[in-house]
Formats: C-alpha cells, structure tokens, sequence
C-alpha cells in the first residue's frame, strides 16, 4: 500500500530545517538506519536551497516549495517542485562544482550530493515554469541485516 | 547553530554546534572571519563533534574560508565530523584542501 504526504511552504531559509525535518520524520516508518535517514534530510535540503536560492527572486509574488513524498513499498519517493525561473541547462547544472553564483561562496556541489545520497535522481523542467527534482531511496530498514542473518 | 572557541598559542579552535545549512550560512561565515581575523594564527582547528547536520552550503562556507586564509599560509584541520558530514566533505573534494585530524 502506497503511503503519501505532501508539503508546501514558502521558499525561504528559515524552512529549510522544517523540510527535512518534516520528510524525515514521515520516513520512519520505513525504519532506516541513522545514516539513511541523514541521507535522505540532506539530499532534501539540498534540493529545497537550490529553490530558496535560485528559483525566485525577491519580487515574487508566489514562492511555493512542494514536496510530494511516497512511500511505496521499502522505497521512498520525494519529489521537489517550484515554479520559479527554471534551469536553463540542467545537464550543465547537474555536473560536480557547476554554479551560477560563485560570488556568494556557492559550492556547486547540491545535485551532486543529492545523486550520491538518493538512490535515484531526475530533473526536469516544470510546467509551464520552474524545476521537478524526483529522488528515490530504497530503504530495507534497519533489521533487515538482522533479518537476513 | 553556536560557535565556540579557543586559542592555544597561535592556533584557533573553532567548535561548530547545531545545523549548517543556507538559513545559517551568512551568520557561520561573519562569526569566522571575525575570528579568523582577531589576531595572527598558524592554524585553524575546526571541531564538527556537535555539527548535527551539514549540507553543500556548509561546503561553500568552508571553501571561502579556505580562499581567504591560503594566502597568509594557515592550514584548516577538520575534526569529528559525523559520517554523513564527512561524506558531503569527501565528495566536495574539501580534504584536498583541507586536513582531516581525527
């Protein structure tokens, strides 16, 4: 049975701890180790600062962050979505240390962390503005070793 | 997030406590500089023993810290990061340019 939850909040900072947070808590039942769970608010994180500090500007009238997140099975899938300025090249935007904003000490490095703590991980465009970041972990729970032995 | 410090002769001991993400970004790296430039240092320590969670923007943080004390020759030392830290720090390719000590 498939299990679904969906946020949005406004695309600024002091929401940042509330979204990973928020996912992490509702991946419990799941029961992943530690550092899955560590995983999993990190790769969320990532993916809801590049929408606080890309996708709109200060002007915007609606600066909604959505995560639709599912469990389904033992795997989690979290989708981040805004319907800000949008990615003009995301090939180029998803390789190691790419970042449009060096001035402000931005390591470039969000997508990839993202690639290396999810199982998963596609961007797209949005319709008809903004970005679609979808991630996946499988999470066998932290007894499944226990289990298997 | 809290910073605290310490100096032992011409070493500065930074302890990073709480979360490092972009929301607390802008005020790690004012409470840096001002350490870093309070006074002459060697070397600049800093303990991640009590950094609970740290994402690519900490990485950033760090890398401009990096930029600004190269010139004066002062080698930064990252201790005890937790695992998931260390693995956003190792990707990041921080331990070519930074000491990992413990």
């Amino acid at each position: 049975m498939k299990n679904r939850m969906t946020v949005g909040f406004s695309a600024i900072s002091e929401n940042e701890a509330f979204a990973r947070n928020t996912v992490a808590a509702f991946c419990v039942a799941l029961d992943p180790t530690v550092d899955q769970i560590n995983d999993i608010k990190t790769a969320v994180s990532e993916a809801v600062t590049n929408c606080i500090v890309h996708a709109y500007s200060e002007q915007s009238e609606d600066n909604t962050v959505t995560i639709d997140t599912t469990i389904d099975g033992d795997t989690v899938h979290i989708v981040v979505s805004d319907s800000g300025i949008g990615i003009a090249d995301i090939d180029s935007a998803m390789q190691p240390f790419f970042t449009t904003k060096p001035e402000q000490e931005r390591s470039g490095m969000g997508f990839t962390v993202m690639e290396s703590f999810m199982d998963t991980l596609t961007v797209t465009h949005n319709i008809p503005s903004g970005t679609v970041v979808s991630m996946t972990k499988t999470i066998r729970g932290a007894d499944w070793k226990k289990k298997k032995l | 997030m809290k910073i605290d410090h310490y100096k032992k002769t011409d070493s500065l001991y930074v302890k990073l406590s709480g979360e490092l993400d972009e929301h607390h970004s802008s005020y790690v790296r004012t409470a840096l500089d001002e350490l870093i430039d309070s006074g002459v240092i060697k070397r600049l320590y800093i303990d991640m023993s009590d950094l609970q969670f740290m994402d690519s923007t900490g990485v950033g943080v760090l890398i401009g810290r990096y930029k600004k004390l190269k010139p004066r020759g002062v080698p930064i030392f990252i201790q005890s990061p937790s695992p998931t830290v260390d693995r956003v720090l190792g990707l990041s390719g921080i331990y070519e340019i930074m000491i990992k000590a413990g």
